[in-house]
Parts: structure tokens; sequence; C-alpha cells
């Protein structure tokens, strides 16, 4: 595909931060209701980040109610009004599916401590 | 003359090169075929006293100028353009109105127009019945046996003792001209001479289209 990078390049976004599975987002998304616009936020734990490029979506997970509801996004999408990292997660896979087997404090995330400089 | 060809039709020849997706000013997504259109030429035009008929001949790509024959030469040269690759002729009632030699580009469509899309699609080779025709094979178990992907009964037995013309069976699939009919232009950017074009698009990545305005519906 690397002939339609030009064309891609110009649907990717620059503005979101770097955030990877396990950590905690705040992401605020454009709701248009009839003919006025607002920003709803959701937050969550992302669960999963896949594919690359423009085609680039990643998964949050949240308990809403007692129930858990998750919501994938385009990276790169315009709904995506900003995100917010709101803390690191340490964990040691790229996909937390688990998670969606686990409640309460089992499904708690280790939040991750950096010493020294941040490779 | 019947009423399909007394229509105005603007047409470009162009190339595959892939599909991608865009989202559109709502926020969707919207998986578009990117079509290269490189200049097009007029190399000649039909006209109804020497032809019976109205319609314009376009021609683009690069050609090697050894492997161009005499008589394509000259036809090139009548046009007063260097050889070209691929021809094409568009039937379309305002033929008159273009001029040999003419250039025309990507910017001939803008965004919104419906299109129809010629090309040839992907050759499969020698394919089944399942493939080639959507047959739905022999179950799995309940006693099939080597034969889960075969066609089954092709007829009856010594009435009419024959197969008739025209059983679907396996053979050659695909590399065949198919048009795609009613997409939308995406977009045109006319600076990189792309059409991105909304949906699939016959062929492979690389493969000569030929777009055209819609023959049905607005």
């Amino acid at each position: 595909m690397h002939i339609l990078d030009s064309v891609d390049a110009a649907q990717l976004r620059t503005d979101i931060p770097e955030f990877r599975a396990g950590d905690t987002l705040k992401v605020n998304v454009k709701v248009v209701e009839g003919n006025r616009s607002r920003v709803q936020a959701f937050q969550g734990i992302v669960i999963a980040r896949r594919n690359g490029g423009v085609r680039e979506t990643f998964t949050i997970r949240k308990i809403s109610f007692g129930v858990g509801v998750e919501r994938t996004f385009p990276v790169n999408s315009p709904v995506i009004e900003s995100i917010e990292v709101v803390s690191r997660g340490d964990v040691r896979r790229a996909k937390l599916y688990y998670l969606r087997k686990l409640r309460g404090k089992a499904a708690r995330i280790k939040e991750k401590r950096d010493f020294g400089p941040k490779a | 003359m019947t009423a399909q060809n007394d229509r105005p039709v603007k047409a470009v020849l162009g190339t595959k090169l892939g599909m991608t997706q865009v989202w559109d000013e709502s926020g969707r997504v919207v998986p578009v075929t990117v079509v290269r259109v490189g200049a097009n030429v007029v190399t000649q035009i039909r006209s109804i006293e020497n032809d019976g008929y109205t319609a314009v001949q376009l021609a683009t790509g690069q050609i090697d100028p050894r492997k161009v024959t005499k008589p394509l030469k000259g036809h090139f040269e009548k046009a007063g353009v260097t050889p070209r690759r691929h021809l094409v002729e568009v039937r379309t009632s305002d033929a008159a109105e273009y001029a040999l030699g003419q250039e025309i580009n990507a910017e001939a469509f803008e965004a919104g127009a419906k299109v129809d899309v010629v090309g040839t699609t992907k050759g499969k080779g020698f394919a089944g019945v399942m493939k080639r025709h959507g047959f739905a094979g022999v179950s799995a178990s309940h006693g099939a046996h080597r034969n889960h992907r075969k066609p089954g009964s092709i007829g009856g037995a010594s009435t009419p003792g024959r197969v008739f013309r025209g059983q679907r069976m396996a053979g050659r699939m695909g590399n065949e001209r198919q048009t795609t009919q009613n997409l939308t232009v995406f977009a045109v950017d006319a600076e990189k001479g792309l059409l991105l074009v909304k949906g699939a698009v016959p062929g492979p990545k690389g493969g000569v289209v030929l777009v055209r305005s819609a023959v049905k519906g607005a």
C-alpha cells in the first residue's frame, strides 16, 4: 500500500498522544444531536490497539453501572475531539481480552512506575 | 440512433492504484479506490458525416516508440500527438466539442459525480463451480465421500441423453471485462491527477480502467 501513502497522509492526525494497551484514556467524542454537537467523554482502559496507518483502531473498555462497555475508535477519526492519557498501565500483553472475564478488584491494572528517563 | 448514445459522456482512462479509506464531513469512514489519471489525449473524433455515429477516441500511457506499428504511428501523427499505450473509444453526443490532440485529465469529473468504471477483472485460473458460480457443493458429512466441492448432477439420463447447452461447470474464471455501475466520485485531486471513487473497482492494482459518466440514473 506504499503507493497510497500520500493519499493516506492527509487523513492522519498528529495530535494523538502516545498510548498502548493497559493505559487508561479519556476520549472526548464529538456527538451530534440534531443540528448541535457536543463533546462526550468516554473513559476506560485500552484493551487493544490494532492495524496500522490510516486503518489503526483501539478498543476501550469500561464498567458502566455494573455492565462492561467496549467502544472501538479509529485512531485518526475526526469524531475524536481529543485524547487524554489518564494513567499508564503496567501490562505484559498487547491485547487485554482477559479483562472481560474479570470483575472488580481482579480487573485492576497496575500503574506503571517510571524510573529514570523514558526511552 | 438509440437514446443510450444521445447523451454527453465524460470519460478518462486511468490506472487503479488500490483501495484505502477516508473520512467524510460527518466523520464516517468511506472506502475508496484511488485511480490515477494521467494526461489523456483525443486522437480521433467520430462524426455522423464520416462514421455514422459520434464518439471520441482517447489515448493515454507511455509506449516504446519502436513498438508502435507504422499504421498506428500514422494514426497518432494525424492527431498530432506522440504514440500512447492505451486507446479507447467513447460514444458521446457532444463529440464535436472536442478537438484533436486536446488533453483531458482528472478534472473532467467533480466530487459527487456518478460514474461507471470499466476494467478487466483479476484472473482466477481454472476455478471449480463453487468459486465460479457460487454452487453450494456437497455436504461435509451424511455419507458424502470425496465430493464436497463437486457440482452434483448435471442433468437427466437417457432423456434427454445429453447435457444441456449452457450448463454451468468448472472453467476459466476472471480476466474479463466488467463494468461497475453507479459509483460516486468522492474527491478529485487535480494536482496529483487522482480520482477517489467510492467503493471497489474491477481489476488488480495497476490495471487500466475507464472511468465514464454513469449510464443509469442521476
